[in-house]
């Protein structure tokens, strides 16, 4: 009750005010307005009684909670409509053999169907470890290689800003430019990484097929990504070795500690949240990989890098089998929510340390 | 209350007021197609359109690799985007059965256009569903077929020639027939000429979309592949995977393993044309669509370029590609689009449709005298228009496309498995497709 009264008066004022200016609002009016608040009070007042009914009503509606709800309905509004909607949507799907491309069929209720032959689908499953092989891998590189450089970047050598600007250069480029030129790149007859393959090892450049080899090509999607989002997970590990105090390398010299100790007691331990949220985001940015990969290989030779969302693409948007897809997409949801959620107890862990 | 609402609904009448007459008057007409040379020669086409009716042409085109799944999108949710589409042979089956397009036999009925008058396959391949029924829903618009171009320059060089006359024992000509065609692939494979290594030939292995499915089908309906029973339809069993078909697709393995260029392992039609025009190829597999760009090509065009038809083996086909022009069903300006393709349909459009590039299938047009000497590869195309075969046209193509890519890439450029266990598993795979749609 307490609130809703000061809500009324911090709302009604204003309002008071307003109708009341033309009146009463005069140079030496303003003047005794000051030095005698009763007037403006009866001012006030008066404006108050003054105005229509309808109008009182709704001012007095407007509390601190209306007014956050005024605020905030519009992202929820969004949200529902764009987000929330079309996953319980997509749940519904997800029984039905509904197909989008067929709006006169009659949509019958599958049961789990869906489920059962996404779950049993050979091709699925084989989908899903090309994408596990990817994720693992790209984080791994990424992680280890991205920590080395932010920790020679952290060494704040000469010129450092300027290596780290242009280590930052890969991640600014857009995912479909970077997969049309690697394309280019690994070609073997004019690509320059068949070239300086070629260059180092000696073995003719027609022989150095990254993309149409089934052995190289899911390497060869890592190493894209792996060349592209190494900066980023760079530039969040410097923010973690940035945040480390100068005062507890101090203490160990004081303790005669030596580099190597220091390493692994401090600057692990203390960069490991960063670390390990970059490893977070990396990896759900990779679970759902599919511009760069689909501009590369389109997830050939055969199905060798079709990863799980080219699966679901073709599943969803070629062959419209939308009943079966929306099966597929919720497995992939709960796997990645599930495994989100597990890891982000585990960051809130390694945090509380 | 109402004393408010009065000017407002005065403003929105005079809105409406101007909008009417807009609407009737200033028309437009959207036509959605492939962004390929044709396109472009649709468009200068289409300007004698303009200045005869007064109605605007605007266009829409998307590139080869995402066209399905644009336009398709647009269909399946209705849009407004297209009045005119030109849509690819194969969508015709899922596009009338969900009513995307327009029928046009009354209207063919009513303007005195006759399906006769167009090349027979066309007719079946573009306008027609269910097939061989007369139920039209297109009228044939760009007739494209796969067949073959080659460096006519380098077979008449007299130390080539020699040389392969006393390898091979035959003169080196455009082939006819498949082990010709590998012989002359292999000779050139890998071969110096004027200082740069030379590969034998271009063919299809796309994964992404239709293209190696394009490939293997041009190839296998020599050597016997069949969708179905002929007598009993979706009986598939041993005419998907019989023991010809399969050593059709071990043939097309072995000639991409044999005789492509490095790193051909995911090559289409701008991808295989590229392979010619940077002269790296003696031969090149592709759509009838390139011959004009190629011909008239600085480097490799000219006395330089041949055309073939698909060679033969036990049967003679070639993979049929084209399209039809359809109305779409949810456009509001269905009046104007239909007046276009009665324009479109005139001889004499018809005819200058040829002269800018584009691929007419009226008779009049490509059964006249002179059509055979009026382009080098007048002759090559309507050879090869006369032995087409398509792909399936069900509304489930896209299901049995993507069955046929995965099988096939697999195992021509994965080189998993064997060719029977690929047509096994395809004719495996397009059953089911069937059942689940209740045709068997």
């Amino acid at each position: 009750m307490h609130a809703d009264r000061r809500g009324l008066q911090t709302a009604t004022r204003p309002l008071a005010c307003r109708t009341g200016a033309p009146f009463s609002l005069t140079k030496s009016d303003a003047a005794v307005t000051i030095s005698n608040p009763s007037l403006a009070d009866k001012a006030a007042e008066a404006a108050a009684r003054a105005t229509p009914d309808g109008v009182v009503v709704r001012v007095r509606a407007l509390s601190d909670r209306a007014i956050a709800w005024l605020f905030i309905a519009p992202t929820i509004v969004l949200l529902l409509a764009i987000n929330i909607f079309p996953l319980f949507w997509a749940i519904y799907l997800s029984f039905t053999n509904f197909r989008a491309n067929r709006p006169n069929a009659e949509v019958k209720n599958v049961g789990l169907g869906n489920y059962s032959r996404v779950l049993n689908d050979p091709d699925i499953w084989a989908s899903m470890q090309t994408t596990a092989h990817f994720v693992f891998w790209t984080i791994l590189l990424q992680t280890v290689i991205g920590f080395a450089l932010a920790y020679l970047i952290d060494r704040k050598f000469r010129g450092h800003a300027f290596w780290t600007t242009l280590i930052l250069i890969p991640m600014m480029l857009s995912p479909a430019v970077v997969g049309n030129f690697w394309r280019f790149l690994y070609e073997p007859q004019i690509g320059l990484f068949a070239y300086a393959v070629s260059f180092l090892t000696g073995i003719p450049t027609s022989d150095i097929q990254m993309l149409g080899s089934v052995n190289l090509a899911p390497w060869a999607i890592i190493i894209v990504d792996t060349w592209m989002w190494t900066p980023y997970v760079m530039l969040i590990c410097l923010a973690g070795l940035r945040s480390i105090p100068d005062y507890i390398y101090e203490a160990a010299e004081v303790d005669r500690a030596s580099n190597w100790r220091q390493f692994w007691s401090i600057t692990v331990p203390m960069a490991l949240p960063f670390i390990m949220l970059a490893v977070l985001f990396r990896g759900i940015e990779n679970f759902k990989m599919f511009d760069m990969v689909n501009l590369l290989t389109g997830g050939g030779p055969g199905s060798t890098t079709e990863v799980a969302s080219i699966t679901l693409k073709r599943d969803a948007f070629e062959a419209w089998a939308t009943g079966r897809s929306s099966a597929f997409a919720i497995v992939l949801f709960v796997a990645v929510f599930g495994l989100a959620n597990i890891y982000v107890k585990a960051l809130n862990r390694v945090k509380q340390r | 209350m109402l004393k408010k609402w009065i000017p407002l609904l005065g403003a929105t009448a005079v809105c409406a007021l101007m909008s009417v007459p807009q609407a009737a008057k200033a028309e437009q007409l959207t036509l959605c197609w492939a962004a390929w040379d044709p396109a472009n020669a649709l468009v200068e086409l289409s300007k004698d359109f303009t200045t005869k009716t007064g109605i605007d042409m605007k266009f829409e085109f998307v590139p080869w690799t995402s066209y399905a799944d644009r336009f398709l999108n647009e269909l399946n949710s209705r849009g407004k985007l297209c009045d005119l589409i030109i849509g690819d042979s194969q969508w015709v089956g899922g596009a009338a059965e969900n009513g995307h397009y327009v029928k046009l036999n009354d209207f063919f009925a009513k303007e005195g256009i006759k399906m006769d008058d167009f090349v027979p396959a066309t007719v079946v391949g573009y306008s027609e569903w269910p097939k061989n029924t007369p139920n039209y829903w297109a009228l044939p618009a760009m007739g494209d077929v796969v067949g073959w171009t080659y460096r006519k320059d380098w077979f008449q060089r007299p130390e080539i020639q020699k040389e392969f006359k006393a390898k091979y024992g035959w003169d080196l000509d455009a082939p006819k027939t498949y082990d010709q065609l590998k012989q002359i692939a292999e000779f050139f494979q890998k071969r110096q000429i004027d200082g740069k290594t030379v590969y034998g030939a271009s063919i299809y292995t796309e994964r992404g979309s239709e293209g190696i499915t394009m490939g293997v089908t041009n190839v296998l309906y020599d050597w016997g592949f069949m969708y179905d029973n002929p007598k009993k339809p979706y009986d598939m069993q041993g005419y998907v995977n019989s023991p010809d078909a399969v050593k059709g697709l071990e043939f097309y393995k072995s000639l991409y393993d044999c005789c492509t260029p490095p790193g051909a392992s995911n090559v289409y039609m701008v991808e295989s044309a590229d392979a010619f025009k940077s002269g790296q190829v003696a031969m090149q597999m592709n759509f009838a669509f390139t011959w004009p760009g190629l011909y008239k090509d600085e480097k490799v065009g000219g006395d330089r370029i041949g055309f073939f038809p698909n060679p033969a083996e036990k049967y003679h086909f070639a993979q049929l590609g084209g399209q039809g022009i359809s109305v779409v069903s949810y456009s509001d300006k269905r009046d104007a689009a239909l007046q276009y393709i009665k324009w479109f349909a005139q001889p004499q459009v018809q005819a200058k449709w040829w002269q800018l590039g584009g691929y007419s299938c009226l008779k009049a047009v490509v059964d006249a005298p002179d059509f055979k000497t009026s382009q080098p590869y007048a002759p090559a195309f309507l050879e090869s228009m006369a032995i087409v075969k398509d792909f399936w046209a069900e509304p489930s193509y896209a299901e049995l496309l993507q069955a046929m890519q995965k099988r096939v890439h697999d195992y021509v450029v994965a080189g998993k498995g064997t060719a029977k266990e690929a047509l096994d598993g395809l004719e495996k795979d397009w059953t089911e497709i069937f059942k689940e749609d209740g045709k068997i």
